[in-house]
């Protein structure tokens, strides 16, 4: 209990109770907007970018942080992964528009803090990709430390929701059902199906409003989240590997006019990136994992490349809590398969993420106003040899190299000191992590 | 052109297009090659500027002039010339397409199946393979992983096209130490349900050592007295090198509770040993060291085992276990992502490893671990010419390999991610209108 308090304590003292004023000074701040600016100090008032110049006069209240020598980079975005849930799918329907993943969220989960160790400050809680339109994803800030599920909540970042075409819906509902979809062309219809019911419940509403019809209709959340997809007021993210169904997806989207998608792994992207530009469509990718299936065997390392010199906004994803962690260094193997700038390279895990998010005004480059969400790197962050610092989340250090405890579970067991040792963290090579919990699901599901 | 030419020409064509698109990437060609003016790593004697003749697939002479009027020269003046790089533990070969059970070779049935042979099973045209070795990865130790004793791995060079041309002629045996670690979030065992399986399997391990002991007494006598016996079981055949100490066995361990047990089961059977994995190595880093047990460890990229684990346990562990003394090797532990190792090195190197050390890790220390430090592992005049120039760092994520040579020959900087590169940076037709 003593343990427990003092972990709390140590969390409390470094952030709350310290004021979200911090000035860093003399470093080398790379602010992906505005170019590279040497020598510079970074000044964080109330949790926000107050100023960036040279030689700021150290306001009262503020803490100090010597950057001499290291690089200051926006708080990095994940615009693609599954920490801090404790449930991922809704395997139940292949629709399930209805539920949230915010109503999972798992403040006490560690990889939110070895996400932090990495420089990742937002991360994109996503719904899984068992369900063609699975369920409305969260965006959340990395505030380790709270307890309160809700103050990892983004205040203000749009709403979004999983889509998923391929492999994963197929092998859900058709092979493991006997279900549609069973093929891509039961995905096509299945999303066509789906959008005509939403349209028809929002006519029926406008009829209703409008006097047309007397008896109100019912009420129903998924067709009521299928009509606010329709009106453009949720961001849709859509798991897809395949260039064919990527396209077959934009046709969909056209004849419902909405036209804000980011396709995520999108593997196959490279193959219609002029397609995928011309929409408008943007691209949430892998750095290089490929072949861990049939639909992932054709793809390259380029992706990222070839999509962002073909104008598509890019960004590199984890999906994945190991992965989350150095998310800098899977942006620089863009840089190896294809050559892009430092600029180019950076963007990827700032402002374009922000961008594919709809949170670019409040993150994703170091600007004044800006939420103050920063990270400070020794060695260039698209180095091998990088290593994070500090990561400070609205002007609160929530990572430092230096105060790292070993320890930093918020919830120990009373009886053993420590944790287990798993043989296994990551997934089975068999699935990503975007179907995670599905072995399990069957073996019940096929048990009843 | 008459009628029949014009058939002959069109055949031709025909065949040679086909032939064309039939094969996966450029052929590699064989000669003598001049590596004139590189900065040469040669990991075991230092960095210098100097020449390296390739001829007849080995490194036939190096320093700081070396004169060879027939050979092609290759200008690497301000390039780094490095001896390739060896996975330490992969499944490169013998997995193509994870979902796919049916192309992946890796996990035989059965507990004791020593035999299965790695070797037999790789498949010399897997398409990971050209992606491997175009980030300086020339030679994979590809392994088995099912079971208890899982099978027979083999060292292989990423060129050729039979076993026979890619074997670096080092095969073996792959054990899984019984473990009482959790298998995943979804484990439920009880801990004392967990202790009592690991200590069951250990048991069994016993008694078939017992066995694989008997079978070797009586071969040795039987040789000794040049009797010929009715031997077939080629199981307890594949044992006999380790019991004789003519080879190590690879052993796969993870925690340090068990690793603790497998250096004392090491010490109770007195054989020699590798232990693989190793993820905490360094709690028990003295005891490795003080035992002389060589490590294989990786991928550096991956999760801390327990929630209480520090953050950097992964990325620190190498280095952790090579200050207390241990030789340590990198692995990927991957398939088609093993052209990763460079970077496993080069997060090894920035968390507390240093680079001289983790080069050593994925090249000297990997050979002298598989015994075949004599031919591979460094530049060294008559060694086995796999070699790769570069325009920087081989760990440094944006450093491009400009030169690629495996066993003296040239290979073609392609792979089919390359060529899908190539076919859609700049798609035509572009967009339709």
């Amino acid at each position: 209990m003593v343990r427990i308090l003092l972990i709390i304590a140590t969390f409390c003292t470094t952030g709350f109770l310290y004021s979200q004023n911090i000035l860093i000074k003399n470093g080398t701040v790379l602010t992906i907007t505005d170019g590279i600016k040497e020598n510079t100090d970074v000044l964080i008032l109330n949790g926000k970018i107050a100023q960036i110049a040279k030689n700021i006069i150290n306001p009262k209240n503020t803490r100090v942080i010597d950057a001499s020598g290291l690089f200051v980079m926006p708080g990095i975005i994940d615009a693609h992964s599954h920490i801090a849930l404790d449930a991922i799918n809704e395997f139940a329907s292949p629709v399930t528009a209805e539920v949230q993943v915010g109503d999972v969220l798992n403040p006490f989960d560690i990889a939110i803090y070895r996400a932090l160790a990495g420089g990742v400050t937002i991360s994109h809680a996503m719904h899984g990709s068992a369900n063609a339109i699975g369920g409305q994803c969260q965006t959340i800030k990395h505030r380790y430390g709270v307890v309160d599920p809700e103050k990892l909540k983004m205040e203000g970042a749009p709403r979004t929701i999983k889509f998923a075409l391929g492999e994963n819906p197929i092998r859900v509902h058709g092979e493991g059902k006997n279900i549609i979809p069973n093929t891509r062309m039961g995905m096509e219809q299945t999303f066509r199906d789906a959008f005509a019911e939403g349209k028809l419940y929002m006519q029926r509403w406008d009829d209703f409003r409008k006097g047309l019809i007397k008896e109100s209709p019912e009420y129903n959340l998924r067709l009521e989240t299928m009509a606010d997809i329709i009106k453009g007021d949720i961001l849709i993210h859509c798991h897809s590997y395949r260039a064919d169904e990527i396209l077959m997806l934009m046709r969909v989207l056209k004849d419902y006019g909405v036209k804000k998608i980011c396709f995520q792994h999108v593997n196959e992207g490279f193959k219609v990136a002029p397609e995928l530009a011309a929409y408008g469509a943007t691209a949430s990718v892998f750095s290089d994992w490929w072949a861990y299936k049939f639909e992932v065997y054709y793809s390259t390392a380029y992706n990222a490349s070839i999509l962002t010199k073909n104008g598509v906004t890019t960004s590199i994803n984890s999906d994945d809590p190991e992965l989350i962690r150095h998310l800098y260094h899977e942006a620089a193997k863009t840089q190896r398969y294809g050559g892009l700038s430092d600029d180019e390279a950076l963007r990827l895990i700032t402002i374009n993420p922000a961008q594919q998010l709809g949170i670019d005004h409040r993150v994703g480059s170091i600007a004044i106003g800006k939420d103050g969400d920063v990270v400070l790197f020794k060695n260039h962050p698209l180095s091998i040899y990088a290593i994070p610092q500090m990561t400070i989340v609205d002007g609160v250090v929530r990572f430092s190299i230096q105060e790292d405890p070993d320890d930093v579970r918020l919830e120990i067991s009373p009886t053993a000191n420590e944790s287990s040792f798993y043989e296994e963290m990551h997934h089975s090579e068999e699935e990503d992590s975007c179907l995670q919990g599905f072995s399990e699901w069957m073996m019940e599901h096929k048990s009843k | 052109m008459n009628v029949s030419n014009k058939y002959i020409f069109i055949l031709l064509w025909i065949f040679s297009t086909s032939y064309t698109f039939g094969q996966q990437v450029k052929k590699a060609e064989n000669g003598t090659f001049l590596l004139k003016n590189g900065m040469l790593h040669t990991v075991m004697h230092g960095t210098f500027t100097g020449d390296l003749l390739i001829q007849d697939g080995i490194i036939a002479d190096m320093g700081k002039t070396v004169v060879a009027p027939n050979a092609t020269v290759i200008d690497c003046s301000g390039k780094h010339v490095y001896p390739g790089l060896i996975d330490a533990g992969s499944r490169l070969g013998l997995a193509e397409i994870g979902s796919i059970s049916l192309s992946n070779d890796y996990a035989e049935l059965g507990a004791f199946v020593p035999h299965m042979r790695a070797l037999s099973a790789i498949n010399p045209n897997s398409v990971s393979i050209p992606v491997t070795r175009l980030n300086g990865v020339t030679t994979v130790f590809s392994k088995p992983e099912g079971g208890t004793f899982s099978g027979t791995g083999a060292v292989i060079d990423l060129f050729g096209y039979t076993p026979e041309q890619m074997s670096c002629g080092s095969e073996r045996v792959v054990m899984q130490f019984p473990s009482t670690g959790l298998r995943g979030r979804w484990d439920r065992r009880k801990d004392t349900d967990i202790k009592s399986d690991a200590e069951n399997a250990l048991k069994k391990i016993n008694e078939v050592w017992a066995e694989i002991i008997n079978y070797h007494r009586i071969d040795s006598t039987a040789t000794a007295q040049k009797t010929t016996w009715n031997r077939n079981n080629p199981a307890m055949d594949a044992m006999l090198p380790i019991v004789r100490k003519e080879q190590p066995l690879f052993i796969e361990v993870n925690s340090k509770a068990d690793i603790e047990t497998a250096l004392e089961w090491i010490k109770s059977k007195n054989i020699k040993a590798v232990l693989m994995g190793v993820a905490d190595g360094w709690r028990v880093a003295d005891k490795i060291a003080a035992a002389k047990i060589p490590v294989i460890t990786g991928p550096v990229l991956s999760l801390p085992r327990r929630d209480n684990d520090r953050y950097d346990a992964a990325y620190t562990n190498a280095g952790q276990m090579a200050k207390a003394g241990v030789k340590v090797a990198i692995r990927t532990n991957n398939a088609e992502n093993t052209r990763n190792l460079p970077f496993d090195a080069g997060f090894a190197a920035a968390y507390g490893m240093g680079v001289e050390e983790a080069l050593k890790a994925v090249t000297i220390n990997t050979a002298e671990i598989f015994g075949i430090d004599n031919m591979y592992g460094s530049l060294d005049k008559g060694k086995v010419a796999n070699v790769f120039v570069t325009d920087g760092d081989p760990f440094e994520t944006k450093t491009q390999i400009e030169k690629l040579f495996i066993k003296g020959w040239d290979i073609p900087l392609e792979s089919r991610q390359t060529l899908l590169k190539d076919e859609f940076l700049q798609r035509t037709p572009g967009l339709s209108k």
